[in-house]
């Protein structure tokens, strides 16, 4: 106390504020030598990871399955959320899932199923004293899951559902709708579940696309918690190394060309906000120039002091939600995105806003404190990427998923600090190009005051949901 | 959808946090790392000991939210909430006594304009605008003094992440979480903005939060059909406004009143703040004691009169507007302070925890009407008596009428026939397993450690609850379910889907 006193008194004869903060110590970061996990390759083309963590008496483990929903047939769109759904509650051949859920849940255990756009999983959590009984669920669902009809049409059942309020949310359209005009409409990425897809998906589809991905060299498999690697080691040994091997599942290849420039607007007359999101194409991380782009995200969106939040919810009180990004995906390229909810009356002056801050970046100089307050945020902050055993599992599973060396982390570190501000103007002014951006605006028609025009010429997406004759959402159709 | 890998081990994370035992994390074990500490000031500290990694979270937690919002200042604790990130008295300012001058002339204006503009009659246009053209100016002149995001500037270039705050009805809650070597930074980041906030960027700041309003309540079907259940299901007690406040409050209120709030109810005997991480109690208690023991003291803030009447009859609403349907039911019960409390507990976890739950098993797995059901306590608070809610999204061609039917059958169920041993003994099992699930890390120990102490004035209370837990029988809940699962204890609202009509909207749509 008496020594921040002291010096704001030797401040403010210099300046006129004090800065009592700068006085305070900043001892070294007690040292931190994060633990690996132990990575085991089976001669099969399975690979485990095992991370040993003593602090509670659990055990968690995931199988992460090659293949998600880019690589279904379009016409069976939401195939995989269907079979991740009726995978865990047909149970396996000889418990059904609902006598699964009254075993796991008795002990406070969960082996659950997931699918994703580009995999799918089984995992289990469970107490230390349980793993057994719980990874031998685990494995049985994996080897000898029983798909059966009733707990398909259950899973259709939840998935109209989702599409008939998909259009509920206006954040959500948008973020959909965004997607949509930067990968285009068809893309493996964006395609949606319609009602006559999710209906044409049958109970043999769901084992012929279980046969095709679960093969051993499509899973990785990882194991975080309190038991002795060398014990894990043998068992998930034993359960894995009799898998056959099959066709691995590599990313699929789809060109992009970004979105088709223009001004885009969904009509919701129930919001008295609008979202605005204007996108283009970003990029992949194994991109060289990732880092610098980082470095650039973080200037321009990247906290409470970033250029767009400071500007457009800040400075002119335009929005609550704001945020962006340059980004970058791990096997296809990322979306660029700048995205704000306003008021409808501000729709315009938002977008503007925007806009004006995403052409600053290839005019406005970046400054040596912007820089350095960009890479001391994501270089202070990075020990949060693995301050955890669990946090070290994952991205190491990552890492091994996308085939990225295993010293990406530390790689990425080092990278980040020699970025300096001619790299990141240069790469501002390659990758930004305004010229190539759609906005699209979800919003009510009846409340927006300036009119969109004016940001160029309009095109209304319809986002009607289509349902089949006979089937309509109570009180009509899906709009 | 793009990190879609990413977001798939997320959920796995989730899931892996579900489940864990309290053997080795019992009270006996939590003793040892926890030091606690009221200071001569009132502030009460609490610091977990949790080596894992050189990281550290904080959670403070202030014992006020917008239920104590004074009458037409809705939204008021909450819109403190935002200021307390605009800086203090030294940061975010080029000369803060100069600016303490331009913001009180803000104020000034504001009233000026203020007193002119709520006239009901004879408003005077031509002076109104004159008067907001003098308190732009003043505006204008204290934005001059600022430096936008200073104080989480400071923060985010030392590493923290995860900066945020939350208002609830009850109470209003602060963290991040730092490298533990910034901890003494740390601590005079918290401590000056607790003592010492200054309401600059006020007005724009208020713009925000209306567009906090507009995205989560205005325009968001469900959002619009909460805020009519809560004020519906409540008559007197303010349980029954939004925490965000009602648009034309929220759009009125002024820095002087955001002020008087602060005074009030940010004194140091009404505010928790707990620590987690890699961090030693001997060390860093001196260092809380030197940053937070400068809070000036003050008197605990009057404790509410206000007590919500029992109700006399069913109240409805219904929403008919072009959006799925949704229903949702509340009965008011007694605050967390009960001897019942476990009990609700009991039966929403029966009702709803996972597939094995009442309400997924009957209206999602057998009648197929819902996709999703269930039944909990705690909205819209805690600290006061609050509703004993269930809600069930329709399936398609399934209405909410249908839902409330199934709903009430089966609390018909749970107040004739006691619960099965198996059910009872779930709830107890997977109370004592998500007990930790909150523990697994800094935030979620400092989170529950400060609630606790907060609520109970006592962080052991959090392991303690588990004997009540344990007590629960089956006739308690039939006794609990009786008590409270009366018709003229209900309130519920739902949306039925009314196609728009189409002439009326013809006009305005831009297609």
């Amino acid at each position: 106390m008496t020594a921040v006193l002291s010096l704001s008194t030797v401040c403010s004869v210099h300046a006129q504020q004090a800065q009592p903060w700068k006085s305070i110590p900043i001892p070294q970061l007690n040292a931190f030598h994060p633990q690996q996990p132990k990575r085991i390759a089976l001669p099969n083309g399975v690979v485990l990871f095992l991370q040993e963590d003593h602090e509670l008496p659990f055990v968690n483990g995931f199988i992460e399955i090659r293949g998600g929903s880019r690589d279904v047939d379009p016409a069976k769109a939401g195939l995989v959320g269907l079979y991740a759904e009726a995978w865990r509650t047909s149970g396996t051949a000889t418990k059904n899932g609902d006598q699964l859920d009254d075993m796991l849940e008795a002990k406070a255990a969960k082996v659950e199923t997931n699918g994703d756009i580009d995999s799918t999983s089984v995992g289990w959590s469970c107490l230390k004293a349980d793993e057994d009984q719980v990874f031998a669920i685990a494995i049985d669902l994996l080897l000898h899951p029983a798909f059966d009809n009733q707990k398909l049409e259950l899973a259709k059942q939840g998935a109209a559902a989702e599409i008939v309020r998909r259009n509920e949310d206006a954040g959500g359209i948008a973020a959909r709708e965004a997607e949509k005009l930067v990968y285009g409409a068809n893309s493996i990425y964006t395609r949606e579940p319609e009602i006559a897809t999710i209906g044409s998906v049958t109970v043999d589809d769901l084992k012929k696309w279980h046969d095709r991905t679960v093969v051993a060299n499509n899973i990785i498999v990882g194991v975080v918690g309190d038991f002795d690697a060398a014990q894990m080691e043998q068992k998930l040994r034993q359960a894995f190394e009799p898998m056959k091997k099959g066709i691995q599942l590599v990313a699929p290849s789809e060109k992009f060309s970004g979105p088709k420039p223009g001004v885009y607007f969904v009509d919701k007359q129930d919001v008295n906000q609008s979202n605005i999101w204007i996108v283009g194409l970003g990029t992949e991380r194994k991109n060289p120039d990732f880092y610098a782009l980082t470095v650039m995200n973080e200037i321009f969106s990247g906290g409470f002091s970033s250029r767009l939040f400071q500007k457009v919810r800040t400075q002119l009180g335009l929005a609550y939600s704001v945020e962006g990004a340059y980004g970058a995906s791990y096997d296809h390229p990322g979306i660029f995105r700048v995205v704000a909810g306003t008021k409808s009356a501000s729709t315009v002056d938002a977008t503007q806003a925007m806009l004006k801050e995403i052409d600053n970046l290839k005019t406005q100089p970046f400054t040596e404190t912007e820089l350095q307050n960009a890479k001391d945020q994501i270089l202070n902050s990075f020990i949060f990427r693995y301050d955890s055993k669990e946090k070290i599992l994952f991205e190491q599973v990552k890492l091994e998923f996308f085939s990225y060396p295993p010293d990406y982390l530390d790689k990425y570190r080092a990278a980040i600090e020699k970025v300096t501000t001619a790299d990141v103007e240069r790469v501002a002014k390659k990758y930004i190009d305004p010229s190539k951006l759609a906005i699209l605006v979800v919003g009510n028609s009846t409340e927006l005051g300036t009119p969109l025009d004016k940001l160029g010429k309009v095109e209304t997406i319809d986002i009607a949901i289509p349902m089949p004759a006979g089937m309509e959402a109570p009180g009509g159709k899906g709009r | 959808m793009t990190f879609s890998f990413r977001s798939a081990l997320c959920s796995l994370a989730l899931l892996c946090a579900l489940a864990v035992s309290a053997a080795a994390q019992d009270l006996a074990s939590f003793e040892k790392r926890i030091t606690t500490k009221v200071l001569p000031n009132g502030l009460t500290l609490i610091v977990c000991e949790r080596p894992e990694a050189p990281v550290f979270s904080f959670w403070t937690m202030v014992n006020a939210g917008d239920a104590n919002d004074p009458g037409g200042q809705s939204g008021l604790a909450h819109m403190f909430e935002h200021l307390a990130f605009k800086g203090t008295k030294d940061i975010g300012t080029t000369d803060y006594a100069a600016e303490k001058v331009a913001l009180a002339k803000v104020e000034e204006t504001y009233a000026a304009y203020d007193a002119e503009y709520r006239k009901r009659v004879g408003r005077d246009e031509t002076k109104l605008k004159q008067l907001k053209a003098d308190f732009d100016a003043a505006v204008a002149a204290a934005q001059k003094y600022v430096i936008p995001n200073e104080f989480t500037e400071i923060a985010e270039k030392n590493g923290a992440t995860g900066i945020n705050a939350s208002t609830s009805l009850d109470s209003t809650q602060y963290f991040w979480s730092m490298p533990s070597n910034r901890f003494e930074l740390w601590a005079y980041l918290e401590s000056d903005r607790i003592m010492n906030p200054v309401p600059r960027e006020f007005y724009k700041e208020r713009e925000v939060v209306m567009e906090e309003r507009r995205m989560r309540s205005d325009s968001s079907p469900v959002g619009r059909m909460l805020e009519q259940f809560l004020a519906t299901a409540y008559v007197a007690h303010p349980y029954g406004r939004p925490g965000v406040g009602w648009a034309s409050e929220l759009s009125q209120i002024t820095a002087t009143e955001a002020d008087v709030f602060h005074k009030t109810y940010y004194v140091p005997a009404n505010i928790v703040i707990g620590v987690a991480g890699d961090l030693k109690a001997a060390t860093v208690m001196p260092i809380l004691e030197k940053y937070f023991g400068r809070i000036p003291t003050g008197p605990l803030p009057e404790e509410m009169t206000t007590v919500e009447p029992p109700q006399r009859s069913e109240k409805t609403v219904t929403i008919r507007e072009a959006t799925q349907p949704f229903y949702i039911e509340g009965y008011h019960r007694p605050d967390y302070r009960d001897p019942d409390d476990a009990v609700y507990d009991a039966i929403g976890d029966i009702f709803s925890n996972g597939r094995t739950s009442r309400l997924y098993r009957s209206l999602v797995r057998d009648q197929q009407i819902a996709v999703a059901a269930e039944g909990f306590s705690g909205f819209p608070g805690v600290k006061y008596p609050g509703l004993f809610s269930f809600l069930a999204v329709p399936a398609q061609g399934h209405t909410p009428q249908q839902m409330r039917d199934a709903i009430h059958k089966e609390i018909d169920k749970l107040k004739t026939t006691p619960v099965t041993d198996d059910e009872l003994a779930m709830f107890k099992t997977r109370s004592r397993a998500d007990l930790l699930r909150g523990l697994a890390d800094n935030q979620g120990l400092a989170e529950q450690l400060v609630a606790y102490q907060m609520r109970y004035g006592d962080w052991r209370e959090l392991f303690r609850q588990l004997d009540r837990i344990d007590k629960v029988s089956k006739a308690d809940i039939q006794r609990a379910a009786n008590k409270i699962f009366l018709e003229s204890n209900r309130t519920s609202a739902m949306i039925e889907f009314e196609g728009p009509k189409a002439p009326a909207q013809a006009a305005g749509g831009a297609k």
